[in-house]
């Protein structure tokens, strides 16, 4: 329970004790600490191991860039693979363990792979693997697979909420370090709405990881200051651990605040991450700059970490990953690890600078112009080597070496909208380049700033010219100023196990091999060599690549190029993005106004598009569908059954033009349709398929209802509002959905008019003579509720369709249940309505699949060339009208047992069986129980002239070959002598 | 993305449907002399341009208003949003 | 230089000195038989099987970037023959055919794993659908099984089976399918056409097609004008721009399809599985990663960047789908650009300008198709006839009325 490596000062709660597991193992932590910090101040160096070589890491920076220190983080279904441990807050009871290592993280069996590194180089797969053939698939392809990939998912469902949200500011800052801090309190002040998200858990950037003052203040002192003074301001939102994790079109940022991983466990009904798009007039991007490191042999060795790392930990978390510590550095940040470690009572065994002119000291030893050539340690480095200027070798007991190779600006936010980043000879860096996303701008070290004074200033700046403010700025703090010296400096010569990216295990020789084999192209050295595909987005390797691939180039860095960074700017759960549509919320679901009257009936439904409609109802003793199905049909046929409709899309079409529209719309004639009847409307696309079918209505000269296909509802309304207003701008027309505003019902079967009769106010005529096939009218129910009742029939019974206002509907189902009883009356579900039509021959769904014309429907009569509609012209063109194209027709099985199955092909009764002799396809199958026998709708070809003919259904699929007729598709009652009854 | 709606002011893209090339507003007339011809360009040719282009999007979760927005396809940004039945009017489209 | 297990274990031994660049850096000749434009997967391939199969040996290949940089290079490398129509299926299965034997043929390992793709269904229409489409392909010797909820779930536990929206019903596999390295199809193809003679030239952009008398003599392009007898085009999200530049309009739009990348994790996906109640297509890759995508953005664009709402949309079929994936990470996402035809399906044709032909129209399904496509264009251009299994591919089909339109969507790019 010693926190040896814990130091004097820093930002944790010493007061509180939090006590954690890695690997099974009890150790302790304070609030404020990171997983990271923590396992550091107990001494715990190794972490996990590397992706290919399985090489023993630790953790390697304290921040979201981090390669190695990466863990599985809480157990069970909460689960987390691949977690930094750098970014994850310490909590009382947190779990987490080390990953893609077996059996454990010091004995890992596939750390042999290290040893075969040789034969394991760069691309090394796409060479071989190739004989004997068969083996690819059976032997090396399950191998590689099996050693794939780091962490592990539970393979449980996240059990967490995720939640999504909308916010809008006028400035977004992005980072909220000096730059960000300094810009948020100049345009807070400015009294403008600003947002300041930053991913840290505490504001102030590298503030918190100095010892610098910034006037009379602390760095940290000062940036808790300003953030008080922000929280009190009521136009500034501050939203820490909030990550802008991308730049969208017309100055949208996505954001994803962490709102529950720092606590052991979220609390019920609140979100564990918060996916905000935050829709900006201006952004600041102050992201700060990632300290870079130098490649040198064995640089890998758990304790080798960046320099500013060391700081962080030290002075912020009050930790060290040793209390002997060198530090190898090309500029003079890395001595300022060194002063701030020493002062807080750790060894500096040396600085080795590559810097001949390197600063002096007298606490510690610096070594100038000399290089760090190799390391020793197997599972946390032991010693350093060092080649001295004057070409002696030096070894360095130490427990730790910082490095640092300068910093980049982290411009990624530039780049999201195809940015490209400039070289900057000064800095040695990539600075933000041209083509910024619209509205944004960048301040600090993200732009190349690099020194506190430079980042306060140039936050103030920023935020100003953003804004447009005019005015003073807020006053600066006094803060250090130091120039930017360093010396690029990329890689110690003649290394070749020197890791470049340290995850993906690509080092410098891989890169050089990679050029040598022509990977030239920055692309496709990343991709060639997997070189800054790490969880760590390149953040930590590309730059060394480039430099190293531009050496061998004899290039300059800028010359060789640079890859663009890709949202999101650190990985993001998916759940989060995802947020509520999952489960049962994954889409909304649409109830019809007696939904609840069918569940009580027993109803079985099921998903039609968003609605759910009920399939059939059985009733007690029923035990399979089919008894259910079949005894629907027989009832409705013999007396009457009513079915909920009221999905069908209903569009309300009214003006002096309405007639004339819809002779537009429809391929058949509207115009001449008398007030009070219906028509049936067959719609074409422009293309000449027919795309939706339905009724029309004409309740008064200037008023039709449409009807259209439940499926097709949104997208027929789309179309007509199209036609009205980019075709037609001049009609007097008008159209609304009233999909939603009427519950309908289908009333079938001989007995349908005496029980509408019944509910029907005695002042209407329902005789055949008043109220004849075809009819339509407005009428009243039920002692004076208004009605729409339609003399339609999908089931080729006697039939009607009433609808009543949505909040009626309930109402008047258990009506006509009631009224209906002495018939005999069957609430019907959609199986019995599709095995009806398909008795009837109605085309639907399956037959309306797009690719069909109104001549393969055998409608093909019903398209009128006396006027313009949508659809006639292309309808016409030749391979869409000769003899042989596809026709629908019936098809019954020899024996009438046999399976009819959709989907299955037709062909001739004799000849060969394959796609060449192909006659065409079964669209729809149902089994009769007035025909006593499979039946199905087909698509063959010529097939209104092949009526009677005998072929051949086969469905190699589900193993079926049937003997079938093709017969005309109406088997039930072909004249229509019922319907008109 | 963000339109601009000449009714409503700024919407979020999502509220919309795209459908394609503003050149739809421009359907041929039925009893053209080469009407197979005009109506097969009018259906299925494109400019498709790397740049400026109008294009036809319909305000489906919102005011049903069909636009005409004019938008770089190269770097989506949105220089005119009008609609589409001012448009179709101005190009000669009546009844 | 042959590749083999034997020779990665030499250069091992000596240092990997022996090793050579895969492709030359040749300056472009002043004319060629046959200038491929487009050095992505489509053009690399048909210079392949131009030099190799029609033996073509003076072939070059034009790039504006670097080689492999286009759809080849970003997409989500799957690899199946499970169509429908008759214009389709036997191309599907021709490239097919050309993947299995790929590695041999090209002595580089792409990498092709048949691990197998399910198709799930959710309603009874979508499964007749898919009955449609597995005849299809058996009938057109293609393999194909249907499965019902009960082996679905055999095969994938970790589906959302208990509290679906959309419950799972079934689902058609085709068991052959599966994943490619997508770079590797491009550097294999590369190689091998550098070996049999072709000049890849990159950092080539073309500018103009020189255009006479309604003959293409050749192309002009950042690098001076390069004649040739026949040139072929091969562009895919850029069709349009190229082919404008022959005074052409092409049914055919540019959009945008995003894809997505987890981080690398432990192997959980055994096959390529698609949803069928939304969108969302997911495989795992040889080093862990989950790679999927969804719905193309909807609007026409040649930006290499998409925006939320398909993001979100995608990750909503994915967690609905499988709930497992919520803590998993998105690690990059990234954007190309479709040539999204009017059908749905691909052009392999001549043009009405003499010596210009075109490949193009393969929406966001070019991948799989790389190998036919560059067999059957480099027959067209050797042959100046269409390769049997894609002779539906016809440019003027939309005239005609030929549409080869697997969703029946009609001739909304946007929606195929």
């Amino acid at each position: 329970m010693t926190q040896t490596n814990r130091l004097n000062g820093g930002q944790i709660d010493r007061n509180t004790s939090l006590s954690f597991k890695f690997d099974g193992r009890s150790y302790t932590a304070h609030p404020g600490d990171t997983l990271a910090s923590a396992l550091l101040a107990n001494d715990v160096r190794l972490i996990g191991r590397s992706f290919k070589y399985h090489r023993p890491r630790g953790l390697l920076t304290a921040g979201s860039e981090e390669p190695n220190g990466m863990v599985e983080l809480r157990t069970g279904a909460l689960k987390e693979p691949n977690t930094r441990a750098t970014t994850i807050e310490m909590f009382d009871g947190l779990e987490a363990k080390s990953q893609n290592r077996w059996p454990s993280l010091k004995f890992d069996a596939l750390a042999v792979n290290d040893m075969f590194s040789n034969f394991l180089s760069a691309g090394f797969y796409y060479k071989t693997f190739m004989w004997p053939a068969a083996f690819w698939e059976k032997l090396y392809e399950p191998m590689i697979r099996r050693a794939a990939g780091l962490g592990a998912l539970s393979q449980e469902a996240d059990p967490d909420e995720y939640d999504k949200g909308f916010r809008h500011c006028d400035l977004l800052i992005i980072g909220a370090g000096p730059a960000g801090l300094m810009a948020a309190l100049t345009a807070g002040r400015a009294g403008v709405d600003v947002i300041l998200a930053d991913e840290d858990f505490t504001l102030g950037g590298r503030l918190n990881s100095e010892t610098f003052a910034l006037g009379d203040h602390s760095a940290s002192d000062w940036a808790a200051q300003a953030v008080a003074e922000l929280s009190s301001l009521p136009n500034v939102r501050l939203m820490p651990r909030t990550t802008v994790i991308g730049a969208f079109d017309h100055g949208i940022y996505g954001a994803v605040e962490r709102t529950g991983d720092h606590l052991a466990s979220v609390p019920a009904g609140k979100p564990r991450q918060i996916l905000w798009r935050i829709y900006t007039q201006k952004a600041l991007l102050c992201a700060g700059a990632t300290e870079r490191p130098i490649a040198f042999e064995n640089n890998d060795r758990p304790g080798i970490m960046m320099a500013s790392a060391l700081r962080t930990y030290a002075n912020r978390f009050a930790a060290t990953a040793s209390q002997r510590v060198a530090i190898f550095t090309n500029n003079d940040d890395g001595h300022r690890t060194a002063a701030d470690l020493h002062a807080k009572g750790v060894t500096i065994t040396a600085v080795v600078d590559v810097r001949e002119d390197a600063p002096t000291c007298y606490d510690y030893e610096v070594l100038k112009g000399a290089q760090v050539i190799d390391t020793k340690g197997r599972h946390g480095l032991t010693f350093v080597e060092v080649a001295l200027a004057d070409g002696s070798t030096r070894t360095l007991e130490s427990g730790a070496l910082g490095v640092s190779g300068g910093w980049n600006p982290n411009v990624h936010m530039t780049c999201h909208q195809r940015g490209r980043p400039v070289w900057d000879d000064a800095l040695a860096a990539f600075v933000p380049g041209e083509n910024l996303p619209v509205g944004l701008s960048v301040a600090g070290a993200a732009n190349g700033v690099m020194s506190t004074h430079g980042a306060l200033q140039s936050g103030a700046e920023g935020a100003a010219n953003a804004l447009e403010l005019t005015g003073v700025l807020p006053d600066l703090p006094e803060a250090e100023d130091a120039p930017v010296s360093q010396t690029p400096f990329w890689y110690v010569q003649g290394c070749k196990r020197a890791w470049v990216d340290q995850q993906n295990d690509v080092t410098v020789k891989d890169v050089k091999l990679s050029y040598q084999e022509g990977f030239r192209s920055v692309e496709h050295l990343k991709r060639y060599t997997t070189l800054g595909m790490a969880t760590d987005q390149g953040k930590t390797s590309n730059i060394t690549g480039l430099a190293i691939m531009a050496e061998v180039a004899g290039k300059s860095i800028p010359e060789v190029g640079t890859t663009i960074f890709r949202p999101p700017y650190t990985p993001v759960p998916i759940g989060t993005f995802a947020g509520r549509m999952k489960g049962q919320e994954f889409h909304p679901t649409r109830l019809t106004p007696s939904h609840y009257w069918a569940k009580e009936r027993g109803a079985v439904f099921v998903e039609v598009g968003n609605w759910l409609r009920a399939q059939w109802f059985p009733l007690p003793g029923e035990t399979h569908w089919r008894q259910s199905v079949d005894r629907e049909v027989r009832q409705t046929r013999a007396s009457v059954g009513v079915c909920d409709c009221t999905t069908l899309g209903k569009i309300d079409v009214q003006g002096t033009d309405a007639a004339e529209f819809l002779n537009r719309i429809y391929a058949n004639g509207f115009a001449k349709l008398a007030v009070g009847k219906t028509r049936y409307g067959l719609m074409l696309r422009e293309d000449g398929m027919v795309m939706d079918d339905g009724t029309a209505a004409r309740m008064a000269e200037d008023h039709f209802v449409v009807t259209t296909t439940t499926a097709n509802a949104v997208s027929v309304y789309r179309h007509m509002e199209f036609a009205r207003q980019c075709l037609y701008p001049d009609m007097d027309v008008q159209l609304i959905s009233t999909t939603e505003a009427w519950a309908q019902y289908a009333v079938a079967g001989p007995n349908s008019r005496k029980l509408l009769q019944k509910i029907l106010d005695p002042e209407f005529d329902l005789s055949n003579d008043a109220f004849p096939f075809m009819a339509c009218g407005n009428v009243t129910v039920c002692g004076g509720l208004r009605a729409r009742l339609f003399r339609i029939s999908f089931s080729g019974e006697l039939a009607y369709e009433i609808a009543v206002p949505s909040r009626y509907g309930d109402a008047l189902m258990r009506r006509l249940m009631a009224e209906g009883e002495e018939f005999d009356v069957t609430p019907y579900g959609t199986e019995a309505l599709g095995v009806m039509r398909v008795e009837k021959g109605h085309a639907a769904g399956s037959e309306l699949n797009g690719t069909t014309t109104a001549l393969n429907l055998g409608l093909g009569k019903m398209v009128s060339k006396k006027k313009d509609s949508i659809g006639s012209v292309l309808s016409e063109r030749k391979a869409l009208v000769e003899p042989d194209v596809l026709r629908l027709v019936g098809i019954k099985p020899l024996q009438p047992e046999d399976k009819v199955t959709a989907g299955g092909h037709l062909m001739n009764s004799e000849g060969p069986v394959d796609a060449a002799h192909d006659q065409g396809y079964v669209t729809s199958a149902v089994y009769s129980p007035i025909l006593n026998s499979n039946i199905g709708l087909g698509l063959v070809k010529n097939g209104a002239e092949r009526l009677g003919e005998t072929m051949r259904l086969v469905s190699p699929l589900t193993d079926l070959t049937v003997e079938v007729e093709l017969v005309s598709a109406h088997f039930v009652d072909p004249e229509g002598e019922r319907l008109r009854a | 993305m963000i339109i601009n709606h000449p009714l409503l002011g700024p919407r979020d893209a999502s509220e919309f449907t795209y459908l394609g090339d503003a050149s739809l507003i421009d359907r041929p007339d039925w009893q053209a002399e080469n009407v197979s011809e005009a109506f097969y360009e009018y259906g299925y040719l494109r400019d498709n341009p790397a740049g400026e282009h109008q294009e036809l999007w319909y305000h489906e979760a919102g005011d049903r208003s069909w636009l005409v927005v004019t938008r770089n396809t190269l770097t989506h940004e949105i220089s005119k949003v009008e609609l589409a039945r001012d448009v179709a009017r101005a190009r000669g489209r009546s009844k | 230089m042959r590749y083999s297990g034997f020779r990665v274990i030499k250069e091992a031994l000596t240092g990997h000195k022996g090793w050579k660049p895969v492709w030359r850096e040749p300056e472009p000749k002043a004319h060629y038989d046959i200038i491929v434009i487009g050095g992505g997967g489509h053009g690399l391939a048909t210079a392949h099987y131009l030099s190799k199969v029609y033996g073509q040996r003076n072939v070059a290949v034009v790039e504006k970037g670097w080689i492999g940089g286009g759809n080849v290079g970003r997409n989500t490398t799957i690899v199946r023959s499970n169509y429908m129509l008759d214009g389709n299926e036997p191309f599907y299965e021709f490239s097919m055919k050309l993947w299995e034997g790929l590695e041999q043929d090209l002595n580089y390992n792409a990498m092709m794993s048949q691990r197998g793709i399910i198709n799930l269904f959710h309603t009874d229409g979508q499964r007749d659908a898919y009955t449609r489409r597995g005849n299809a392909m058996i009938l057109n010797g293609a393999d194909a099984e249907l499965l019902d909820a009960d082996q679905v779930r055999k095969e994938h536990p970790y589906l959302n089976f208990d509290d679906a929206r959309f419950p799972i019903k079934g689902g058609l596999v085709q068991r052959r399918a599966g994943t490619a390295r997508h770079d590797a199809v491009a550097w294999g193809f590369a190689r091998s056409a550098d070996l049999h003679g072709v000049d890849i030239i990159q950092n080539c952009e073309v500018t103009g097609l020189r255009i006479e008398n309604g003959k293409c003599l050749g192309v002009e392009t950042t690098k001076g004008f390069i004649g040739a007898n026949k040139v072929g085009c091969a562009v895919a999200g850029s069709s349009g721009r190229v082919m404008g530049m022959a005074g052409m309009r092409l049914p055919i739009e540019s959009h945008v399809l995003q894809a997505f990348v987890s981080e690398g994790l432990k192997p959980v996906l055994p096959s390529v599985i698609t949803f069928g109640a939304g969108h969302f297509y997911v495989s795992q890759s040889d080093k862990g990663g989950l790679v999927f995508g969804g719905d193309i953005d909807g609007y026409n664009t040649y930006a290499q960047r998409g925006n939320l709402p398909v993001v979100e949309d995608v990750c909503e079929g994915g967690v609905a789908l499988m709930p497992m994936i919520g803590r998993a990470r998105l690690l990059r996402m990234w954007g190309g650009v479709m040539d999204m035809s009017m059908d749905g399906s691909p052009i392999i044709d001549r043009t009405p300008v003499e010596g210009l032909y075109f490949n193009g129209g393969w929406c966001y399904g070019g991948f799989k198709a790389t190998p036919a496509s560059g067999h059957c264009f480099a027959h067209l251009l050797a042959k100046d006839e269409p390769h049997p299994v894609a002779t539906a591919y016809r440019l003027d089909r939309f005239r005609t009325g030929r549409m080869i339109d697997e969703k029946g969507v009609g001739n909304q790019p946007n929606l195929h």
